[in-house]
């Protein structure tokens, strides 16, 4: 079984992080680590491989940078990594971000491909379904179980009540959310070996297609800050006060 | 270029000496970093006050993720570099003494003395159970009368046949009583050599040591040999003199130099975010110059001492790293390390003696640190020595 993880490099959120004058993009720094949501992306990808015999190829946009993001997968198992990078790129809204993963995965080819169900840093939660319907694939999304064999793969689907069963026919992808495995840890004999893997690089003319990037960041602005809570003084009537209060959000 | 969010420097990484190393090595880093996150700082307290160590799990753990003998070439293990090796130590030690020491005696201390002078054979029979936790470790060369002076050991191993009988008692050996293999130091007519002794061999026996107030989440045993018999090609045939455990040790203490930097780090951290969080006076109390001072030593000591290790890293991947060096390292990075540890005490306030808070555990830790591999006074004598050509030991 072929499985294609999509994985995304991100600057670290625990670092400052900075928009470029002009474009308002994020200045993606050289050092860049695995998107943490990915992480169980690769998980689910390489648990099915192991049980059907088949390989995990990533897939992933962006500036490479150093790399990190994309050997620390490779150190976790996967076989080999394509590498979308072009200045053409930047600044790409999801949809562009779909086509030229979906472009990617084309050429590569795929029995089933695994994404997350939303970025940390970008946080549009779209891509996914996107480069499904490019790719005129069923999307099986918010999965927090993931099994695949012979032609199938079946999902648990998180709702609001708790879970639906789906099922798809193969080719298919899946978008899971964070927790639905627990991702290994890279071995060392898997970072050592992750040198040697094959990472091919990728730009637009070697995927031909056209981006036209007609969307642009008007303006940012920081967030407001959380303003303080409401104290409620117990004087023995505290929890009918409580009460009110939650009536009035309607959460009761 | 618009700054957005906080604009302090990274508080625990000053200097950015992250960037003097590989992507490979920083991947290593993280990846026991996150394990020690997840698996260890959860539960080290309670294991600390219990004196006890899931072993077992531990080693399967360590093994899968390739920490045992992981800068060792071939036979199952990882052949990373040594620098990996040593950033490795730093994060266990970050998490405790007792979990780096683990993984020091196994890799530098057992499986070292292996790899470097045992046979075809012997490496085969043992190291890729080592390199996966099957087989634990461990090793003696300490006896109760023979600390710093291991050359005056009396354990003996006396020819009978083609055989070896050995007597002695081995003092403060790590993983003793739980160990699989003894990597045991005897005299001999032909010098001090190396023994693989299978710790089920009639004759072998192991006692822990109780009551320790240091190093708690880790087994210290005394080893009795009581007449054990082994073949001959139980021998470490590579060595006999002390040259053997010495470069043992040289291995180990390269690791400690990084561990102890981790125990500071973690005190350093403790104190910084506690002090930030605690108010006295109506301000936080990191906000007094008094507090002040001390964090900013801590944080330069941590820093400085991981100067030092990367330089000693770097060194030892070069083949240029010398045992005068490696004593420099342990000596200097464990005595700031155990300072760091009791400054950081003191800004915990009462809070600072219990359990709950790490500080107390690595300071207490430290202490052995401070003593085994060579105390900080003998490695005092080692470098006065080198710089004197005059020898202080006797
Ligand atoms: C300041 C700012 C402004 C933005 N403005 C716009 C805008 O105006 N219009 C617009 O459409 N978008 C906008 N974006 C979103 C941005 O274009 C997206 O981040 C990008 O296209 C990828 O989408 P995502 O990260 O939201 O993906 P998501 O859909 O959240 O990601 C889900 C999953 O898809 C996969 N995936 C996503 N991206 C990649 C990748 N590059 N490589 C490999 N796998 C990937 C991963 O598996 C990921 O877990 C903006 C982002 C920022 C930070
Ligand atoms: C928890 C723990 C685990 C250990 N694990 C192991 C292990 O796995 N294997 C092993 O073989 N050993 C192990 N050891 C033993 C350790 O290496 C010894 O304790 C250490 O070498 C010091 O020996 P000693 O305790 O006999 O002290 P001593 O040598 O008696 O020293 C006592 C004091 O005298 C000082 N001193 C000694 N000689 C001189 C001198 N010439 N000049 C100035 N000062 C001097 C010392 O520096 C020290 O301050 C362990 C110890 C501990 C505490």
């Amino acid at each position: 079984m072929k499985v294609v993880v999509c994985i995304k490099q991100i600057p670290d959120p625990a670092t400052p992080y900075t928009l470029e004058e002009g474009t308002n993009w994020l200045v993606r720094p050289d050092e860049q680590i695995l998107d943490d949501g990915d992480r169980y992306g690769v998980e689910v990808g390489l648990q099915i491989a192991e049980a059907n015999e088949g390989t995990v190829t990533l897939v992933s946009m962006g500036p490479s940078g150093n790399g990190q993001g994309v050997r620390q997968a490779l150190a976790m198992g996967a076989d080999k990594a394509i590498l979308i990078e072009d200045d053409a790129l930047r600044g790409s809204d999801a949809l562009t971000t779909a086509r030229a993963l979906a472009a990617a995965i084309k050429e590569e080819g795929f029995d089933l491909i695994i994404a997350g169900t939303e970025s940390t840093d970008g946080y549009s939660g779209v891509v996914p379904q996107m480069m499904a319907e490019l790719l005129g694939v069923p999307a099986l999304t918010y999965a927090t179980k993931v099994e695949a064999g012979e032609g199938s793969v079946t999902i648990h689907r998180q709702t609001n009540a708790g879970y639906d069963v789906v099922n798809a026919a193969l080719p298919a992808l899946v978008a899971v959310t964070a927790g639905v495995v627990e991702p290994r840890y890279p071995t060392f004999k898997g970072i050592m070996d992750a040198k040697k893997k094959p990472v091919d690089n990728l730009s637009v003319a070697d995927l031909g297609i056209e981006v036209t990037s007609d969307q642009t960041v008007a303006s940012i602005a920081e967030a407001t800050a959380r303003t303080a809570g409401q104290k409620i003084e117990d004087e023995g009537e505290a929890h009918l006060a409580i009460v009110a209060l939650l009536e009035e959000r309607k959460v009761i | 270029m618009t700054q957005i969010s906080f604009d302090r420097p990274d508080p625990i990484d000053f200097l950015d000496i992250d960037s003097l190393l590989s992507e490979e090595e920083k991947l290593v880093r993280a990846t026991v970093r996150d394990y020690v996150e997840k698996e260890i700082v959860p539960h080290i307290g309670d294991w600390w006050e219990e004196g006890i160590l899931p072993q077992e799990q531990l080693a399967k753990e360590f093994g899968d993720i390739g920490l045992l003998g992981m800068h060792l070439e071939g036979y199952g293990c990882a052949g990373t570099s040594a620098m990996a090796y040593g950033l490795a130590c730093l994060e266990l030690e970050a998490g405790d003494s007792g979990i780096r020491s683990f993984v020091s005696v196994q890799g530098s201390l057992a499986m070292f003395p292996i790899w470097k002078f045992g046979s075809e054979e012997q490496k085969q029979i043992w190291l890729p159970r080592m390199a996966t936790g099957e087989v634990i470790g461990c090793f003696g060369l300490t006896e109760a009368d023979s600390g710093s002076d291991p050359s005056s050991m009396r354990t003996n191993a006396k020819r009978d046949g083609t055989d070896w009988i050995i007597n002695g008692t081995k003092m403060w050996i790590t993983n003793g009583s739980i160990a699989d293999v003894a990597v045991i130091w005897a005299q001999t007519d032909g010098g001090i050599r190396g023994f693989l002794i299978p710790t089920d061999t009639p004759g072998f026996s192991a006692i822990d040591i109780k009551k320790k107030a240091s190093l708690r989440a880790s087994v210290t045993s005394e080893l009795i040999l009581d007449n054990v018999r082994v073949p001959d090609d139980f021998v470490l045939p590579g060595v006999s003199s002390m040259k053997g455990p010495l470069s043992c040790l040289n291995e180990a203490r390269f690791g400690i130099t990084f561990g102890a930097i981790g125990a500071a780090r973690a005190c350093y951290e403790s104190a910084l975010d506690y002090s930030i969080e605690r108010h006295q006076f109506g301000k936080p109390i990191a906000s007094f110059q008094l507090t002040q001072r001390k964090l900013v030593d801590m944080m330069v000591a941590v820093q400085r001492g991981t100067l030092i290790a990367v330089h000693l890293g770097r060194r030892k991947d070069d083949g240029t790293l010398t045992s005068e060096q490696v004593s420099f390292g342990k000596f200097d990075n464990v005595r700031n390390a155990l300072e760091v540890a009791r400054t950081a005490r003191s800004i915990l306030g009462a809070n600072g003696i219990t359990l709950e808070y790490p500080v107390i555990r690595h300071m207490a830790n430290l202490e052995t640190v401070y003593t085994y591999e060579g105390t900080n006074e003998i490695h005092t004598l080692v470098m006065g020595q080198a710089i004197t050509g005059l020898n202080a030991f006797t």
